[in-house]
C-alpha cells in the first residue's frame, strides 16, 4: 500500500517538475526580451534541482543530493552574474 | 525502488503529501511563468517554487532519508537555507536590472528613477562644462 | 579570547553547517571547528560592520509570521495563476514605500522576506530618501501595502535591530 501512494507521488513529483522545467526553458527560449530569458534560465535551475531530489529520493543513493547542492550553486552565480550584464553591459569591471 | 516497500504509512502519507504539494506548486509557478504578460509580473511566479515548492520537496526527502537511516538526517536544510539566501540575490537583481533597461529605453508604465542629486537618470546629456563619458562603465551608476 | 574566535556566532553556525553536511563523529567535530575558527579569522580580517541584535525573541516572532504570510501568499498566488486573476480584473502595480530602517543588516532581512513571499517584489532601494519601491502583483489599496510592511514587519525589525 505504502509501496504504491510513494509510486505514484514520486511519478507525479517528477513529472510535474519535468513540465516545470520545460516551462521555464520555453522562457528561456521566447521570452521576448533578454530578462525574461535570465529568469527562465533561474527557474531552469531551480527546478532541475527539485528534481534531482526527488530522482534521488527514488533511487535511494545520496549522491542526486550533492549534485543538487552543485546545480544550486551554479544556478545562483549564473543568473547574478547575467543579472550583472544587463545592467552594467559587462560582468568584471 | 526496493526500500520503499518497507515503509510504514504513517511515514509514506505525509511524504507522498509534501511531495505532491512542494511539485504541484513548483509547476503552477512556472505555468504563471509561461502565461503572465509584463515582465514584473512574472518576477512573482518563480517565487512559488522557491518558497513552498521547494520546501515542500525538502521536508518529504528529510522524513524520508531520515526514517531510512534511522537518525536525523537534516542536510537538505543546507539547500534550503541557501535557496532563502539567494533567491532575494536573484530575484533584486532581476527586477532592478529590467528597471534599468526600460528606464533607458522610456517604456511607459515605468516610475522614473527617485530624484538623486549624484546620479543621472536615464541617457540624459552631461551637464555644461563636464566633459561628456567616453564609456559609459565609466559614468557614475547606480550602486 | 576574541582576538582567537572573533565572531562567535559565525563559527558556530559554520560548524552545524559542517556536521549537517558530514555526519556527528569525533573527528568532523574537530575538523569542523579548525575549518569554522579559521573562516572566522579570515572574516575578521576584512572587518565587517559589526551587527548589533538587541532583542533576539523579535526575530523569532517575525519568522513565525513570516512563515504564516509566506503561506497565505502562496495560496493566494497559486489561485490567481489558475484562475486567471478573477476574470481578468487582477492589476499589478509599482508602490512606493518609505521606510523608517537605516541599518544595511535590517534592510537586506526585509529585502529577504519581501522577495520570499509570492506576491511582492523588491525592486529598488534608494538609500538617500529611504524609498522602497515594491512591485506588487495583485494590487490592493496602495495605503494598505504602506501600512502593512511598515507594521507587520518594519517595526519589529527596528525592535530587533536598534539604530
Amino acid at each position: 500500500m505504502s509501496a504504491l501512494v510513494m509510486s505514484l507521488a514520486l511519478g507525479y513529483a517528477q513529472i510535474a517538475l519535468a513540465l516545470a522545467a520545460c516551462l521555464g526553458g520555453y522562457r528561456l527560449l521566447y521570452g521576448p526580451r533578454a530578462q525574461d530569458r535570465v529568469l527562465g534560465l533561474d527557474t531552469f535551475y531551480v527546478t532541475a534541482m527539485l528534481l534531482f531530489v526527488v530522482t534521488g529520493i527514488r533511487v535511494g543513493s545520496p549522491f542526486f543530493f550533492e549534485a543538487a547542492m552543485v546545480i544550486g550553486v551554479l544556478g545562483f552565480v549564473a543568473t547574478v552574474s547575467l543579472a550583472k550584464f544587463l545592467i552594467r553591459g559587462e560582468v568584471i569591471e | 525502488m526496493t526500500y520503499l516497500e518497507t515503509l510504514p504509512a504513517w511515514i509514506a502519507l505525509p511524504v507522498a503529501f509534501f511531495l505532491v504539494l512542494g511539485a504541484t506548486l513548483t509547476l503552477l509557478g512556472t505555468v504563471g511563468l509561461a502565461r503572465l504578460h509584463s515582465f514584473y509580473d512574472r518576477l512573482h511566479a518563480p517565487t512559488l517554487g522557491t518558497s513552498w515548492g521547494a520546501a515542500g520537496i525538502l521536508l518529504a526527502s528529510m522524513i524520508l532519508v531520515s526514517w531510512t537511516e534511522g537518525r536525523a538526517v537534516l542536510h537538505e536544510l543546507v539547500i534550503g537555507i541557501f535557496l532563502m539566501i539567494t533567491t532575494p540575490v536573484t530575484m533584486m537583481f532581476l527586477g532592478r536590472a529590467a528597471l534599468h533597461r526600460d528606464r533607458i529605453e522610456g517604456t511607459p508604465g515605468i516610475p522614473g528613477a527617485v530624484a538623486r542629486s549624484d546620479v543621472p537618470i536615464g541617457p540624459v546629456s552631461p551637464p555644461e562644462g563636464e566633459a561628456a563619458f567616453a564609456d559609459p562603465a565609466d559614468a557614475p551608476g547606480e550602486d | 579570547m576574541t582576538r582567537l574566535f572573533p565572531h562567535p556566532l559565525l563559527t558556530c553556525a559554520l560548524l552545524l553547517l559542517w556536521l549537517l553536511l558530514t555526519s556527528f563523529s569525533l573527528g568532523n567535530l574537530v575538523l569542523g571547528f579548525g575549518v569554522a575558527a579559521l573562516a572566522s579569522r579570515a572574516l575578521a580580517a576584512i572587518e565587517p560592520e559589526r551587527v548589533k541584535l538587541r532583542a533576539p525573541m523579535a526575530l523569532v516572532r517575525l519568522f513565525f509570521i513570516v512563515g504564516l504570510d509566506i503561506m497565505r501568499s502562496n495560496y493566494a498566488v497559486a489561485r490567481l495563476i489558475l484562475t486567471g486573476g478573477r476574470h481578468g480584473r487582477r492589476h499589478s502595480g509599482f508602490i512606493e514605500i518609505p521606510l523608517r530602517l537605516r541599518d544595511p543588516a535590517p534592510l537586506a532581512l526585509l529585502a529577504m522576506i519581501i522577495t520570499a513571499t509570492p506576491g511582492t517584489a523588491w525592486v529598488e532601494y534608494d538609500d538617500e530618501t529611504s524609498t522602497l519601491l515594491l512591485h506588487v502583483f495583485d494590487m490592493i489599496e496602495t495605503d494598505d501595502w504602506v501600512k502593512l510592511i511598515g507594521t507587520r514587519y518594519e517595526s519589529l525589525l527596528l525592535e530587533a535591530f536598534p539604530a
